[in-house]
């Protein structure tokens, strides 16, 4: 983090609002403060528009020549097929409710990180080009003409919101900025301007079946080297169905999972539980992915990306879906799976095989996430848990923005929590549950090259991570997002240095009893366990 | 800026219902410009009203505020995160009455104690206590007033009167909704222009509605308890309105048409402004859908073709690589000259 300012430098906010009207300055494009664009040989790909080389910090950004028209017919198009976004642009009363509440306006103090001015951004448009107050009265009724000028500003704010829903929360017309931001996305997209960090997860993500690109045989690969970890920890040796045909469940979670550090001790902790329980099922590597950066493109794109799950469950014969632990991917299969994809004939409604509880509340979808299985299980004393080898962590949870505000699963991973581990303390009330805040890096902004953003946005988060360690000693924050398993380290490392990272199964990893393991001294991550070691 | 501009419009609403009022344009001020507000407003209202039903709502996106229907032993939070209809409408009603989202509104502060940055949150619940003290008395206001268009008084607005009146101070007797929508409207203004970030998002927009409702309020209330206006006289003006048959009373002054055309231009800019939130919030997705789409099935009415990309077109492109990773396959590779020379 070269570039990023000290925590102290980076605390010196200033929350007073700039003389000059907001509709008066303009955002100056810095290395640091934006996201690479798509490559050009991706963006074609794919099939988006207006592939080429640019740069936001260049003058001229290279527009299709009838840019105001694609802008104009595009606009009016989503009007017309999203009911909130009409509602959206029309009915806010500016009263500032959402000001404060966003982690970057928190973190930053910029004024257009301000939910309302945010969409503001957008709506002055709106205003100019679809309202008779707005054409007649210009900016009297506020409303600004459309210039390219307002087009890069709305690329600058509008990937400096993470849709993570915080802002609708407290709204008394319940306007959510993740709509405003997903509509103003699709707008800048239909112009050619995207950003290179969530384009070339969809590539990968359509072509591969994963955003990180691993293929087939590497995927295998993987695998087999992480049951080999499992083996070294437990005594115990796993080799988990792919890609094989006839199982009762297929197994689905966010390809963070098996790629990356700490991710992969989450991933482990899966398939040792599955492993435990004789669980019929097999994963898959052409459904290699729960994420779908697919959303954060177009309506269209997180559609053509979620269809693969039905297909490959349906072409393997699979009963139900089982979902691991992803934020993002269950805002997609909560809110939009069934209706874009669905129904699923060919699917049963999940049953649990081992306790024979019935999903109803995925009696749709077919799809289950996994820590309601496990707290099913747990439930009905169906796994044995020995907590004490979590004793060497201090943990609380971060509710994910997604699962929070876009499902609301927060019992289920807090009931697996207290029962893997014996030392549980949540977060300020403020800071939790459906008043969570995003990790700031949500929605595709998981990139490096905007670090100092990123910490920015992660102050709320990272003051209430410092708040319970310094409290109650947590050395260990656990989450259910792999987006989350990425961004929150370094978030940590900057506002509460010494606290780790951790998925919720990899808890469950830790603390399961398996038959016929060896004597536990290492954790999941081959550490030694306090107590244990040298026996 | 706005908010001078914004004053200075509804003072020149003012003076041109006086000066028009003083120079004998009575039925203009009394029938003519009433009837094309009340006109405006109902078809702008409903215009509004269906062309945003006629945009359909593709997704369930209900902004879930607590736990979801799950497991039978986890507790779910009904009223937050509806799993059906039932509940929405429990969780809208209480959106709609008590602004129960507003409710939650929390103010975030930074600062610094020993040595380390606290982001520390403060209950803030002025905001809501005085846009729903404004809303009701607003309510209350309104249906006192049917006492001028209505004969005989119907009971529920007889109520009102009794219960707004009910601390029996002054004559004419004082009603507290008199007092409470004036500190509200004061409220809302005093903040929009000292809090400096509602300043800073305030448009023309914000401010001229204040400045109206506390024209229409002050000129109300002069009427009643300063100026004694001729009450029999205004009555049977109004009662001539609803009856389209508008007669002019002489003895009523022109502080009485000054606060029919402030209510005019109410209803006139209506529908073509924020006050449309009084509809809105009733469709609003976020909060008029259950969160159950894992549970029904719902029909997006413009559900693009699916097109993805498909596992055979996947296995095309990984067959040899799979199957030397002992990974199934659909197809199996093709012999091709080269492998069928080596099998021999």
């Amino acid at each position: 983090m070269a570039n990023v300012p000290t925590p102290e430098e980076l605390l010196k906010i200033n929350y007073s609002m700039p003389d000059k009207g907001w509709m008066d300055m303009k955002p100056v494009f810095k290395d640091g403060n934006f996201c690479y664009p798509g490559k050009p040989d991706v963006i074609k790909e794919i099939g988006f528009p207006n592939p080429r080389e640019w740069s936001p910090k260049d003058d001229d950004w290279q527009l299709p020549e009838n840019w105001m028209e694609i802008l104009h017919d595009g606009m009016k198009d989503r009007l017309e097929r999203y009911r909130s976004f009409k509602i959206f642009m029309d009915i806010c009363v500016r009263c500032g409710a959402c000001a404060d509440k966003c982690h970057f306006f928190i973190g930053g103090g910029d004024p257009k990180n301000m939910p309302v001015l945010r969409a503001e951004l957008l709506r002055s448009i709106y205003r100019k080009e679809f309202t008779t107050a707005g054409k007649i009265l210009g900016k009297l009724a506020g409303a600004r003409p459309l210039t390219q000028d307002v087009v890069k500003e709305w690329f600058y704010y509008f990937y400096q919101c993470t849709e993570c829903r915080r802002c609708s929360l407290y709204c008394p017309y319940g306007i959510d900025t993740a709509e405003v931001t997903m509509m103003a996305r699709e707008l800048l997209h239909l112009l050619g301007i995207n950003i290179n960090w969530i384009m070339e997860p969809v590539r990968n993500c359509n072509r591969m079946g994963n955003h990180l690109g691993i293929q087939p045989h590497a995927f295998k690969d993987i695998v087999e080297f992480l049951c080999e970890d499992i083996e070294e920890v437990t005594g115990i040796k796993i080799d988990p169905p792919i890609n094989e045909k006839g199982h009762e469940i297929l197994f689905i979670t966010p390809s963070g999972d098996v790629f990356a550090d700490p991710g992969v001790y989450t991933f482990m902790g899966y398939l040792m539980l599955f492993h435990e329980l004789g669980l019929d099922y097999t994963l898959s590597t052409y459904a290699s992915e729960g994420g779908n950066f697919g959303l954060f493109t177009s309506h269209e794109m997180m559609k053509k990306l979620n269809a693969k799950m039905y297909a490959e469950a349906e072409r393997l014969g699979s009963k139900w879906i089982l979902g691991g632990e992803c934020g993002h991917m269950w805002r997609v299969i909560n809110q939009y799976m069934d209706t874009h994809n669905g129904p699923a004939p060919f699917l049963e409604v999940p049953k649990n095989p081992i306790t024979g509880t019935v999903f109803e509340n995925a009696r749709q979808t077919k799809m289950v996430h996994i820590t309601e299985f496990t707290a099913d299980l747990i439930k009905h004393d169906k796994i044995r848990l020995d907590p004490s080898r979590n004793d060497h962590l201090r943990v609380t949870f971060h509710d994910s923005c997604n699962p929070a505000r876009g499902m609301g699963l927060f019992d289920e991973p807090r009931y697996v929590i207290k029962n893997a581990v014996r030392n549980y303390f949540d977060m300020p009330p403020s800071t939790i549950r459906e008043h969570t805040y995003c990790c700031a890096g949500g929605s595709g902004l998981n990139t490096d090259e905007i670090m100092e953003i990123r910490m920015r946005g992660g102050l709320p988060r990272g003051n209430a991570l410092r708040h319970v360690q310094r409290e109650h000693d947590v050395n260990m924050m656990s989450c259910i997002c792999a987006i989350d398993r990425a961004t929150l380290i370094p978030l940590a490392d900057y506002w509460a240095p010494g606290v780790g990272i951790c998925g919720v199964h990899e808890l469950v990893g830790n603390a399961l009893i398996m038959k016929g393991e060896k004597k536990r001294t290492m954790d999941l991550r081959q550490e030694e366990l306090p107590g244990m070691e040298g026996e | 800026m706005s908010f001078f501009i914004s004053f200075l419009l509804v003072l020149a609403f003012g003076s041109l219902a006086y000066l028009g009022v003083e120079s004998g344009y009575k039925l203009m001020f009394a029938a003519i410009i009433p009837y094309v507000a009340v006109g405006v407003f109902v078809f702008g209202f409903v215009y509004k009203l269906i062309d945003w039903a006629r945009s359909p709502v593709p997704f369930r996106i209900p902004t879930t505020g607590g736990q979801q229907k799950s497991l039978d032993w986890i507790k779910t939070d009904y009223l937050d995160n509806p799993p059906n209809k039932g509940w929405t409408v429990g969780r809208m009603i209480l959106e709609i009455l008590t602004f129960r989202s507003l409710f939650r509104n929390t103010s975030m502060n930074l600062r610094w104690q020993d040595g380390e940055p606290r982001v520390v949150y403060y209950s803030e619940k002025w905001l809501w206590l005085f846009a729903l003290a404004f809303h009701y008395c607003f309510l209350v206001i309104f249906i006192r007033h049917f006492r001028f268009f209505m004969e005989p008084v119907p009971l529920l607005v007889q109520g009102a009167e009794f219960f707004d009146g009910i601390l029996e101070i002054g004559a004419p007797r004082l009603y507290q909704t008199d007092l409470i929508i004036i500190a509200a409207l004061l409220f809302l203004l005093l903040r929009r222009i000292f809090d400096n970030k509602v300043r800073y998002i305030s448009l023309l927009s914000d401010y001229f509605p204040l400045f109206l409702l506390l024209s229409i309020v002050g000129t109300g209330l002069w009427m009643r308890y300063f100026a004694k206006t001729d009450i029999v006289g205004v009555k049977q003006m109004t009662m001539s309105l609803v009856q389209f048959n508008p007669v002019i009373v002489d003895s009523v002054g022109a502080i009485f048409y000054m606060h029919l055309f402030f209510v005019s231009i109410l209803l006139i800019y209506f529908p073509f402004s924020k006050l449309m939130h009084m509809g809105g919030v009733f469709l609003s997705p976020t909060r008029n859908l259950p969160n159950d789409s894992r549970m029904k099935h719902h029909v997006n009415p413009w559900n693009p073709p699916k097109k993805y990309h498909t596992y055979e077109a996947y296995e095309d492109d990984f067959r040899e690589v799979m199957v030397e990773a002992g990974l199934p396959v659909e197809k199996q590779p093709e012999e091709t000259p080269e492998t069928k020379a080596e099998a021999e």
